[in-house]
């Protein structure tokens, strides 16, 4: 039993990889077609481009992978239930408002001072996926549809939080944080030197994801959230309360969310929110981490690390003026392809089956 | 007073019929019993091809040709994109929401992609000559002409044509019958000779024709720059559609509901009355959203869409 299922999630990686390298094939078309003399050398960027500014440019990556992390982390949460919560964007905002407001408004001594904010974003990011979860159990109100108004009035409400206590109105946007309530950076300047953005927040990101991995594989709870995701009436049958398990996996799910926008505006390296009429987009992009690796969790972990590294290698495009929607357009071919996972793990059972039958043949 | 009543009325036009297109575009896939949460994805990339033409051959025909060209265009290609979406859904039987979310990333990634390469800016302007201040005979009906037949786009007109059309090909005709038949049981509809493969094709398809062509005409009234974005009106169509419980006389109200909030959030610094009332205006952006969701609360209880949407048809399983 155990064999087979490592065989299972083996068949798992191989898709995505296929997914990844298709993915990258069609970008190298695109950009082929666009511009044939520099196609190579815009390709040879986006492989290795996230290294150009050496261990500096790794830090980097680990930093803007950190709220990818989040994100797809709390997003494949809720899919693991079946619930599509595309309200990313809106817990993240809200859980990002509530983090910088505590840490600018309320003075904590000493790492509490860091530590408690990061609760509040938690706690943030929970409550903005309380109600469609709420709905979404009571009131049999699509997920999709809640979650997206939900983005929007997040969006609006965050925008005028921010303009009436925490604002900065010269630059537009929300205020400094003070350097005591920044996320210390644990000794990982001194891997990625200090001009590298990194901090502690990947280690609480990756964290996370083993919690979260342990909370879905090894507990009951977890069991019962995939058993609703799977059949919501056999589980009921079995006796498991359905609906608090759907308001469960949104909080869970908007609480990591909302870390996820704690983590990336409490850094240090000059992260504001901006009063613009614009949704986060990293909610959306926690999607694609989350597909990408099949929501598993630590999937998640390399999903987004690589989601990152190529946002950091598209910037370096630009030498070769090709704009970075490349990697979206990249991304996206990969989430695509990978949507035809179930037929790569078709055929690749079918091709070892075949081969265990023509071993048994051999063996007659 | 009276102006600014034909002023709310004329706005929330412009709001809801590219919201009650695009709506309706999903009703067809739905029935079908595909999911598509790509229209966003689709209404981007359906707008530009046909903003790009009418950016690049305004100048040389009329206005109304000009425009039809650029309508079909953008259907056209709207449905190329989602022929995407119907092969991986049936065909491949992947998770729909999956290859939706691939879309709706694509589209304005490539949008911007080839406009900066086109154009050299990810920005295409164009001129928008197509308002007719007043249809001929019509406008000068008492209050009616001058709230729905004044500053108005020839697109209206085209947006509930499309919903008389919707609704006399889902219920009066056999194609109707049949769509709706797979996206409620195919294996029954199967049994008796529908080919579903084929019918789920075809709502897709529509759905990426309405998709499209609602991108179009969101674009036309709202700007005269589009910058590879639809402000989340591809998802905002979905909301309408279940607040519109999947039939199309209800879209069209829930579409104008839709439109008239969020013309109210938009103008109401215009209305003298609802200026005097001194609330802010985060209140009035969000209260389309609120208003939306409150309801949802109310009707989604008893709001049943087809009842195989987003389930692969397996001719093997029963």
């Amino acid at each position: 039993m155990k064999e087979l299922r490592q065989k299972k999630d083996i068949t798992g990686v191989w898709a995505s990889l296929l997914a990844i390298v298709s993915g990258l094939l069609i970008g190298f078309i695109v950009l082929a077609i666009c511009n044939p003399s520099q196609a190579l050398n815009g390709i040879k960027t986006l492989l290795f481009g996230g290294f150009t500014g050496g261990i500096k440019s790794i830090g980097n990556v680990l930093y803007y992978a950190t709220p990818l992390l989040l994100t797809g982390l709390g997003i494949g949460f809720a899919f693991q239930s079946s619930l599509f919560n595309i309200g990313g964007p809106g817990q993240f905002i809200f859980g990002a408002f509530c983090s910088l407001f505590v840490a600018i408004k309320i003075p904590i001594p000493g790492a509490l001072g860091w530590i408690i904010p990061l609760f509040a974003a938690m706690a943030g990011g929970a409550f903005w996926a309380l109600l469609p979860g709420i709905l979404r159990a009571y009131k049999n109100v699509n997920i999709v549809i809640s979650t997206i108004m939900m983005n929007y009035i997040g969006m609006y409400l965050v925008n005028s939080l921010v303009k009436n206590t925490i604002y900065d109105p010269l630059k537009g946007q929300s205020a400094v944080v003070p350097p005591s309530h920044q996320l210390p950076s644990w000794g990982l300047d001194k891997i990625f030197t200090s001009r590298s953005m990194v901090n502690c927040g990947i280690l609480i990101a990756i964290f996370m994801a083993i919690v979260i991995y342990i909370l879905l594989n090894k507990t009951t709870f977890g069991y019962e959230l995939k058993a609703c995701g799977k059949n919501r009436d056999a589980s009921r049958y079995a006796g498991i309360n359905e609906k608090k398990n759907i308001v469960l996996a949104m909080v869970i799910s908007g609480a990591l969310v909302g870390l996820g926008g704690g983590l990336m505006y409490l850094a240090s390296a000059g992260k504001y929110i901006r009063v613009v009429d614009v949704m986060a987009s990293e909610g959306f992009n926690g999607i694609a981490v989350a597909l990408l690796a099949m929501n598993n969790p630590i999937g998640i972990i390399f999903s987004s690390i690589f989601m990152a590294y190529l946002d950091v290698a598209g910037f370096y495009m630009q030498t070769y003026r090709f704009s970075p929607e490349i990697v979206d357009i990249i991304v996206s071919v990969i989430i695509y392809f990978s949507a035809f996972s179930l037929l790569v793990k078709e055929y690749i059972s079918k091709i070892e089956l075949k081969k265990k039958s023509n071993l048994s043949k051999e063996d007659k | 007073m009276m102006d600014t009543i034909y002023f709310l009325c004329q706005q929330s036009m412009i709001f809801c019929i590219p919201l009650l297109v695009v709506a309706l575009g999903e009703l067809f896939s739905e029935s079908s019993g595909v999911l598509n949460i790509a229209l966003e994805g689709i209404m981007v990339f359906g707008g530009f091809w046909g903003i790009l033409f009418i950016s690049a051959f305004q100048g040389f025909m009329s206005p109304i040709l000009c425009l039809a060209i650029a309508i079909l265009i953008s259907g056209v290609s709207g449905g190329l994109l989602s022929l995407a979406h119907a092969f991986a859904s049936v065909n491949l039987k992947a998770e729909q929401t999956i290859s939706s979310m691939a879309l709706n990333l694509f589209a304005p990634a490539f949008c911007i992609f080839f406009a900066r390469v086109v154009h050299g800016v990810e920005q295409i302007p164009f001129k928008n000559t197509f308002r007719w201040s007043s249809v001929p005979l019509l406008g000068k009906i008492p209050f009616i002409g001058p709230a729905f037949f004044q500053n108005v786009y020839p697109t209206t007109f085209l947006g509930i044509f499309i919903l008389i059309c919707s609704w006399y090909v889902l219920y009066k005709t056999r194609f109707g019958l049949r769509l709706r038949s797979c996206g409620e049981n195919p294996q029954a509809a199967d049994s008796v000779g529908i080919n579903v493969y084929k019918m789920r094709y075809s709502g897709v398809l529509i759905s990426g024709f309405l998709g499209g062509l609602g991108g179009l005409i969101y674009i036309i009234p709202t700007s005269n720059l589009f910058n590879s974005s639809v402000g989340g009106y591809g998802f905002l169509a979905l909301t309408v559609l279940v607040f519109g419980q999947w039939k199309p006389k209800k879209i069209f109200f829930a579409a104008l509901f839709f439109g008239f909030t969020k013309t109210l959030a938009a103008a109401y610094s215009g209305v003298p009355l609802l200026l005097k009332l001194g609330i802010s205006d985060t209140i009035y952006k969000m209260l389309p959203y609120v208003a939306t969701l409150l309801v949802l609360v109310f009707f989604s209880s008893k709001a049943v869409g087809p009842a195989s949407v987003g389930v692969p048809y397996d001719k093997g399983s029963r």
